[in-house]
């Protein structure tokens, strides 16, 4: 059951023309549904805080039928339609929610002048940085400008100077001279991220934005001003100076710090990635995202990523590697050990592999802190996934321990390990010496140094794939930048190995002919999942199945663990 | 001592061949460069000014001038085709590819041996010419053996054994056939009236630069002149009528196929034949060595005199050299058929009805004067 | 329909069939042309006046201060068309440069590559601080790609001081000075 539908719908009318929208929906948002492109704007108002109503930019003009005092019945024009009492001042869009039969003009005389009239007071103290600014190409300030502004200045006076490079926290960087005061920064900190470090001192034009003093803005969701900062005054200590907007390529990704799957963008240029942000899902993760998830891109290019795929330390060709994996697999006695970081895809692989060889299934879980926002206990992003595929039917262990007991004992003769380095999880050195060791990873770690086999594989910011999170969503990722030369996808490595094991020839897949073959075989999915046609905001699945799992989860963000039990215990056929 | 003064007349004729060969061929490179420097004035360029020899070169002023005017341009010119590689296309009729340079450039050599290019006076005070051959057929020597130079043409053409080439063979072949009828009948008057009955000069060549003391043959036989100079075009393959190398539509014509020194004989037989052609135009039109119509010779009777015939006779050559070049850089190129059709239909009958003209006219004055 | 008029060729006179009055006509033209003075320049030693407007090879431009205009704005790389321009943009460091740290901003690296120069000149158009000019330089060679590609220090080598007198991070400094400050 949708939420919307509860809400009862109301008509107003936008420059003359009827809208439905739902009741009690602000002037901005309504004129946004109104669609066309049509928008008030605006530079305090957001959608996921607080209504400040201090930058005074959306000013529209606002009206209602008249009425007879005295009989209450509507008054006419001439022509039969009902006269509209005009309010004789502009008032703002974002504290002004619609109500039934409520006129509103966004592109009048009036309206305009006052936006310019804004648009020009908000300018009189602003630098003239767009050159150096890293806001410019994506600076809210600057478009209204062009749009809304006069284009040139009658300001002759000096202007004020105010600090330019003050470290708010170890993320952020504030240049004060250039923030216009909207106080969405000081309502995020306050409202979302729960932690009320930021305000302004001073008055009037020399208003300045500080931490309270003692403090600094130092919690995991700081960078979430910067991205909220309609101007170019809160900046990310990290992207600072590095490259233009407007030279960055956006791709849409799942956050893979926590089974949240915040969804994300990555902006990349040339293979490049330059800074991750946050993408508005409102089932998911709102418009944020932690800081400590805007990092995970940078160990992509580290010295210790394996680039080429070895068979016992020496550098093959992927089907040579992958014809010794199927070698060592038929030989018997096969423990694989999954990855609740691997994609959906590929878990789904791994079952068939498991299948086909008998192998035995272990997984195991990395949990963390949770901080009740979007950063949850279980800090893998996949482990629904790994459940769907049915690559395990019980929740994972944090260690190794019977499998390091089925090695010892010699029940055990070829382990393959998926991004899990065995050594920290309970099987020592000594052990894996005495099995074979098939190694699929990004990076070099202990267990790839003593494999047999080393299948480099992918970083989620290198391949397509779906996450599936916490609340058993179904989300997809693109590639943002192409991986290590050479370095093929993983579903086709794998693909290579599943194959042979049934004594079939390995397809050669596309992550399209992959959701042909899985789509079915996944009760969960619908049959006419495709990965190319999956909404960018997810899929919600039948959770049904998972309900008795006790999952480490506590209550978050958008996730109640309690009530999404019962939301799903007993699903209601709409 | 006695063999050498014996052999003094035979070894003569040789050092003077020798002599007169090099001095030839030192104009032909030399009329290159007049080539290359009056092209490029006319198109208002510069031309080749960079080439310096070390010693020379580097005189004061003397030294940039010559620099200047790429007076050693031909030295750097002539090195550069004999050090360029030979290079033999593998589809050429070997043997009559190397004759054909040879053969074009030979018969503009030969027929040096009869032409007159000044006169002394010997111990009994009678003018003689400075010739090797002093014969009464000169002219026709000239024009039996110099027509031989189109087999050059022909033959490179052909023992090419490429299609632009031997176009180009084909068409100076014809153009020859064509204009030699022209020039031959044009010429016929100017022998008539000086072997004319009466006159004292006779078929020589010498003779027929000393009938002309007075007036200069260009003056009162000017069609005759004009038709021969046409003609004279025509024969040395010089634009408007190069139809046998025609850039523009036969690549390089008969010399296509030819690279380096091969090239560089042709290149040089070209300039002998304009050089031989100008010469003989002076010779039977401009009067020679004389000095200007109707004025006496101011030469005097010593070694000062002669010299001073020789070089007025080259200046007049110089000049119709000069006349060659910037003709070709003033007149388009014709289309073939324009080419024989103004040889055949025009340049022939009006040198017919020159020779019937003249011939009825020196009748005329045979029967009326005597 | 327009009335097409036919207009009758003048016929030849007897001189002009012969032709020989025509190319008299054209020797005179070329002797005169002969006599004229040329249009060729002696290149390397004679070099042509360029025009003030002339888009030569991009280069970068100091302050009369000698301090660099630039500050990677990559607003030129932007607009580029055919991509020859790239910069890695760098911060000042405000303790090695303290007369300049309020620029905040300057090219760590500029990269024009004369290989694909087109020399449109819209990266001197579309400039904000006016660090990019193409100027006079008409002849630029080299003898590997590697070669033919301006890094920053020989953009710079090339352009030389631009004299002019805006000094608009002068006036910021000052201004930051001696301003409007609160405090």
């Amino acid at each position: 059951m949708k939420i919307e539908s509860i809400v009862e719908n109301i008509t107003i009318n936008i420059d003359g023309q009827d809208v439905d929208v739902p009741k009690g929906i602000n002037i901005i948002e309504a004129v946004k549904m109104a669609g066309k492109g049509k928008e008030v704007p605006h530079y305090c108002y957001h959608p996921k805080l607080s209504i400040a109503g201090n930058c005074r930019m959306c000013m529209v003009e606002m009206g209602m039928p008249m009425r007879d005092r005295t009989t209450g019945e509507a008054i006419l024009e001439e022509d039969g339609s009902p006269k509209i009492g005009w309010m004789p001042k502009p008032t703002i869009g974002c504290a002004t929610n619609a109500s039934p039969g409520m006129h509103i003009r966004t592109h009048s005389d009036m309206v305009k002048e006052s936006r310019n009239g804004v648009t020009e007071f908000l300018l009189i103290n602003h630098p003239l940085d767009c050159p150096i600014c890293d806001q410019a190409g994506e600076c809210r300030l600057q478009e209204f400008s062009a749009e809304h502004g006069r284009g040139y200045s009658r300001f002759i006076e000096d202007k004020n100077v105010k600090p330019k490079r003050t470290r708010l926290g170890p993320r952020v960087t504030l240049d004060d001279e250039r923030c216009i005061l909207c106080s969405r920064c000081v309502r995020f900190s306050k409202e979302i991220a729960n932690d009320d470090v930021l305000g302004f001192v001073d008055r009037g034009t020399y208003s300045t934005l500080t931490c309270y003093p003692g403090k600094e803005l130092a919690h995991n969701y700081s960078l979430n001003t910067v991205d909220i900062c309609p101007v170019g005054a809160l900046t990310s200590t990290d992207f600072r100076f590095k490259m233009r907007v407007w030279f960055l390529k956006r791709t849409h990704s799942i956050c893979t710090e926590s089974s949240i799957g915040a969804n994300t963008e990555i902006w990349s240029r040339e293979g490049k990635i330059y800074r991750i942000t946050p993408r508005r899902n409102d089932e998911v993760n709102d418009t944020w995202m932690t800081d400590s998830g805007r990092d995970l891109f940078k160990p992509i290019e580290s010295e210790d990523r394996l680039t080429h795929y070895t068979i016992e330390g020496v550098h093959t060709t992927c089907d040579e590697a992958a014809a010794s994996v199927v070698k060592l697999i038929q030989a018997g006695d096969v423990a694989l050990v999954g990855s609740a970081h691997s994609s959906v895809e590929e878990q789904f692989f791994y079952k068939q592999i498991a299948d086909r060889s008998g192998a035995k299934v272990s997984l195991v879980s990395h949990q963390g802190e949770g901080d009740g926002l979007l950063l949850s206990e279980d800090r893998s992003p996949n482990l629904r996934g790994a459940l769907v595929t049915g690559l395990i039917t019980d929740l994972p262990e944090a260690s190794l321990e019977t499998l390091a007991c089925e090695i010892n004992s010699g029940a055990v003769k070829t382990i393959f390990a998926v991004n899990e380095d065995l050594t920290e999880l309970g099987i020592s050195k000594e052990a894996l010496a005495k099995v074979n060791v098939i190694y699929v990873g990004t990076h070099a770690n202990a267990t790839s140094e003593v494999a047999s086999v080393v299948l480099p594989s992918l970083s989620v910011f290198e391949k397509d794939g779906t996450f599936i999170n916490q609340s058993f969503r179904l989300q997809r990722f693109k590639a943002a930048v192409p991986g290590p030369r050479g370095i093929e996808p993983d579903y086709t490595v794998l693909e290579k190995i599943a194959a042979p094991l049934s004594q079939e020839k390995p397809a050669s897949l596309t992550i399209d002919l992959v959701w042909e073959r899985m789509a079915p075989k996944i009760s969960q999915f619908d049959d006419s999942f495709r990965w190319r046609s999956l909404p960018d905001d997810g899929v919600a699945l039948n959770a049904s199945a998972f309900l008795d799992l006790d999952f480490v989860e506590t209550k978050n963000l958008k996730y109640d663990p309690a009530a999404f039990k019962e939301a799903h215990a007993a699903p209601v056929e709409a | 001592m006695e063999i050498l003064e014996a052999s003094l007349p035979y070894l003569m004729p040789v050092v003077y061949a020798v002599a007169m060969i090099s001095v030839f061929m030192g104009l032909c490179s030399y009329s290159v460069l007049a080539e290359r420097k009056v092209s490029s004035w006319i198109q208002g360029r510069v031309g080749p000014n960079r080439t310096r020899v070390p010693l020379i070169g580097h005189i004061p002023i003397l030294g940039n001038l010559m620099t200047g005017l790429g007076l050693f341009q031909p030295v750097a010119d002539g090195l550069k085709f004999l050090f360029k590689e030979e290079i033999v296309p593998g589809h050429v009729n070997k043997a009559y590819y190397y004759l054909a340079p040879i053969v074009a450039l030979a018969p503009a050599l030969t027929t040096m041996v009869v032409l007159p290019f000044g006169r002394y006076v010997d111990a009994d005070g009678i003018t003689q010419p400075l010739v090797l051959a002093n014969v009464d057929v000169g002219m026709l020597i000239i024009l039996g053996i110099s027509s031989l130079g189109v087999y050059g043409i022909v033959l490179a053409g052909w023992a090419s054994n490429s299609k632009y080439p031997f176009l180009g063979g084909v068409r100076a072949s014809a153009q020859m056939i064509s204009y030699e009828l022209a020039m031959g009948l044009a010429i016929l008057p100017v022998f008539l009236w000086s072997a004319a009955p009466g006159s004292e000069y006779g078929m020589n060549l010498f003779g027929v630069v000393q009938s002309q003391q007075s007036a200069w043959l260009i003056i009162w036989q000017p069609l005759s002149a004009l038709i021969f100079l046409v003609a004279l075009f025509a024969e040395t393959n010089r634009l408007p009528f190069d139809m046998a190398e025609s850039e523009t539509d036969l690549v390089g014509g008969f010399h296509t196929e030819y690279g380096c020194f091969k090239f560089g004989l042709f290149f040089v037989a070209e300039y002998a034949h304009v050089i031989m052609g100008s010469s003989i135009f002076v010779l039977l039109f401009l009067g020679g060595w004389n000095f200007l119509p109707w004025l006496a010779d101011p030469w005097g009777a010593g070694l000062f005199g002669t010299l001073l015939s020789v070089g007025w006779f080259m200046a007049k050559v110089f000049f119709m050299i000069f006349f060659f070049i910037w003709m070709r850089w003033t007149l388009p190129r014709f289309r073939y058929d324009q080419v024989m059709s103004l040889g055949w239909k025009i340049l022939l009958p009006l040198a017919v009805g020159n020779l019937v003209f003249n011939t009825i006219l020196i009748a005329l004055y045979d029967t009326f004067t005597r | 329909m327009a009335k097409t008029k036919v207009l009758e060729r003048k016929p030849l006179s007897f001189a002009e069939k012969t032709f020989l009055p025509q190319i008299v006509s054209g020797l005179k033209t070329t002797f005169g042309t002969m006599l004229s003075k040329g249009v060729t320049l002696q290149y390397p030693e004679e070099r042509p006046v360029i025009p003030d407007n002339y888009r030569g090879v991009p280069t970068l431009v100091r302050d009369p201060n000698g301090r660099e205009k630039c500050v990677s704005c990559q607003l030129c790389e932007f607009v580029c068309p055919p991509k020859a321009i790239r910069i890695i943009p760098g911060e000042i460091d405000a303790d090695a440069e303290p007369d300049r740290a309020h620029v905040e901003k300057a090219p760590k690296e500029f990269d024009i590559n004369m290989l694909r120069c087109i020399y449109c000149g819209l990266c001197q158009e579309v400039c904000p601080e006016e660090a990019i000019f193409l100027q006079d330089i008409f002849s630029l060679s080299g003898y590997s790609r590697e070669e033919m590609i301006n890094d920053k220090e020989k953009l710079y080598e090339l352009g030389g001081t631009l004299p002019d007198k805006h000094f608009k991070w002068d006036k910021k400094k000052a201004a930051e000075q001696a301003g409007n400050a609160h405090h």
